[in-house]
């Protein structure tokens, strides 16, 4: 059994998020870059479904050199080895492009069963390029998984619908994303971390891939950053010190009056 | 400019509430650039829904009206709706940014080669073109997107977009369309709606929400009973969830829900920033807090300053009293 795990790292969630005018990325000056916590759960999936059944466990990942970091969390978890693609002719990928990426080198790795990813990098909150890499590869998908039981030539899964939970049957090869309530993600153990540095990990270009000038990049993508901006600023409220008696009244009474929304 | 096509979700035999922020959306912008609104309605037993449609300004819809399509399977719902959108050849497909319409929209990106952008918040179209702005960092900062694809997809997160008012006398061409799903590799065991009429978090115009300083799963029941006054759904801190206190659907911040009500009331949430990025685009927020220099009285428009398990119960007195 061979699992895939698609991952991204993204600054933590602790981060405050500075935008320089005119500019189509944040300021990215003393960020903490984390594997992105949706991942965590893929990762831990794919290693406890390889504790079960055997196999192995390959951790893929679009990123410059830095990412390298994420890759070795996931690999100090338990994952075998790692693919990053980097290279220019990557520049200015969007969800598209970035999946067309990954299709291709899922595609020549291979002889996988299962691929799985987070739900969501909480970067870019797309939610979209896991089903993408999936769509493109030709193989079912399903999205935002919370438990997933691996079978005979498929897989059963348990997804999050709204107000509720839908179970389904997959033929494998497929991929899911994971939600929140998959598993528990382990810590790296001290001689994990240690075993990780030394896991085989293949740098790969575009030209590796097979991906033409027109399909990487900005000029493979469909869509591209115009600008950032920050949320509008929330004005200074009204706070209120005293006798819970007292104040509670006076701020339902203005919730009704003055903000009109109860 | 070519047409927009709004891809309608259907719940419990109805349009949902985001299908006509969309059409409301859509009826605006195709008048400004000339196109024509249509729609595209998947499922079973649907069909009459197109004139609902009509009146919120769709003048062709495509049904596609089968069984076999009762339950969303995004594999068989993907197929038959990448086949409408052929067909229909239109610029610009908007869907709701629920769950179902953010499972949706990727595979129908892939398949017709469509440059996509989620869970927007405000769409415009410029010189034919789609141009977008949706939060990123669940909503530390904003980003505007724009497409160079023929066939261009935004998913627009619901409650945001006004809904237009409905025109009685407007009609729609109603096109049947083939509803086999071709070869599907997913089966639908089942479906499970647990939550009975709970409120959808992501939905809400209220949301009630408990953080650590609720102490325990039982005191939920306080924000449980304050929210069924208000019709409103219940949310929950990371450090609610993580201490196995609420299930972790309920979790609003950067790694759960971002949501928008028109009222949002932090109970116990001293306000981390992973909190606050998922819920200050609230238009309203209400913070109970015995620590006056918690972080979450930043972004209060009313901030109580108190002990919840005394604040909270007079809160829910008073509105008995509002609403009776």
């Amino acid at each position: 059994m061979k699992t895939i795990v698609l991952i991204k790292q993204v600054p933590d969630t602790e981060t405050k998020v500075k935008v320089n005018p005119g500019e189509t990325d944040i300021n990215r000056e003393g960020i903490n870059l984390v594997l992105n916590p949706y991942d965590e759960f893929a990762a831990e999936e794919a290693i406890k479904i390889k504790e079960a059944k055997g196999g192995e466990v390959v951790v893929c990942t679009l990123g410059e050199k830095k990412a390298e970091e994420a890759i070795r969390t996931a690999l100090a978890m338990g994952a075998d080895r790692a693919i990053r693609l980097d290279g220019e002719a990557f520049a200015g990928s969007d969800n598209y492009a970035t999946a067309k990426a990954l299709a291709k080198a899922i595609e020549k790795e291979g002889d996988y069963d299962l691929i799985l990813c987070g739900k969501q990098a909480v970067d870019d909150d797309s939610a979209q390029v896991g089903t993408l890499v999936a769509e493109m590869l030709g193989i079912p998908s399903a999205s935002l998984v919370i438990n997933c039981e691996v079978g005979d030539g498929s897989v059963t899964i348990t997804r999050e619908i709204e107000g509720g939970n839908q179970e389904l049957e997959i033929a494998m090869p497929c991929l899911l994303t994971a939600q929140k309530g998959l598993n528990e993600p382990r810590y790296p153990s001290l001689p994990g971390i240690m075993k990780a540095k030394r896991k085989k990990l293949d740098v790969l270009s575009a030209g590796d891939l097979g991906l033409g000038a027109d399909e990487a990049g900005a000029a493979g993508s469909k869509t591209a950053i115009k600008e950032l901006s920050m949320p509008p600023e929330r004005k200074a409220g009204q706070v209120f010190e005293g006798e819970p008696e007292e104040i509670v009244p006076k701020v339902a009474q203005l919730l009704r009056e003055e903000a009109k929304v109860i | 400019m070519a047409n927009i096509l709004v891809i309608a979700e259907v719940k419990e035999g109805k349009l949902k509430k985001v299908t006509l922020e969309l059409l409301s959306k859509g009826k605006e912008l195709a008048a400004a650039a000339g196109g024509a609104l249509e729609g595209c309605l998947v499922g079973s037993g649907v069909e009459a829904l197109a004139a609902e449609m009509g009146q919120y300004g769709a003048s062709k819809v495509y049904v596609a009206d089968s069984g076999d399509l009762a339950d969303y399977n995004g594999e068989a719902y993907a197929n038959v709706t990448a086949k409408i959108i052929q067909d229909a050849a239109p610029g610009i497909v908007l869907v709701g940014a629920s769950i179902q319409g953010k499972d949706l929209a990727p595979r129908l990106s892939a398949k017709l080669g469509a440059g996509l952008a989620s869970d927007c918040t405000n769409i415009s179209v410029d010189g034919g073109s789609l141009v977008v702005t949706r939060p990123i960092y669940a909503g530390k900062a904003f980003e505007t997107r724009t497409f160079s694809s023929d066939i261009q997809i935004a998913s627009v997160r619901p409650n945001v977009l006004p809904v237009s008012d409905p025109d009685a006398g407007a009609s729609a061409e109603v096109a049947k369309v083939d509803a086999a799903a071709g070869d599907v590799k997913t089966k639908v065991l089942k479906t499970e709606l647990t939550a009975g009429d709970k409120i959808e978090l992501t939905e809400a115009d209220i949301i009630v929400s408990g953080g650590r300083g609720m102490k325990g799963p039982e005191n939920y029941a306080m924000l449980e009973e304050l929210a069924s006054l208000l019709n409103a759904a219940v949310g929950a801190s990371r450090a609610a969830v993580d201490a196995g206190w609420r299930p972790h659907g309920d979790q609003v911040g950067q790694t759960g829900k971002t949501v928008n009500p028109n009222l949002y009331i932090a109970c116990g949430i001293s306000g981390a920033i992973q909190h606050l990025a998922g819920m200050s685009s609230s238009k309203c927020i209400v913070a109970i807090n015995k620590d006056a220099e918690a972080p979450i009285f930043k972004v209060a428009d009313y901030g109580i300053v108190g002990d919840l398990f005394k604040c909270v119960p007079i809160l829910t007195e008073e509105v008995k009293k509002l609403k009776a």
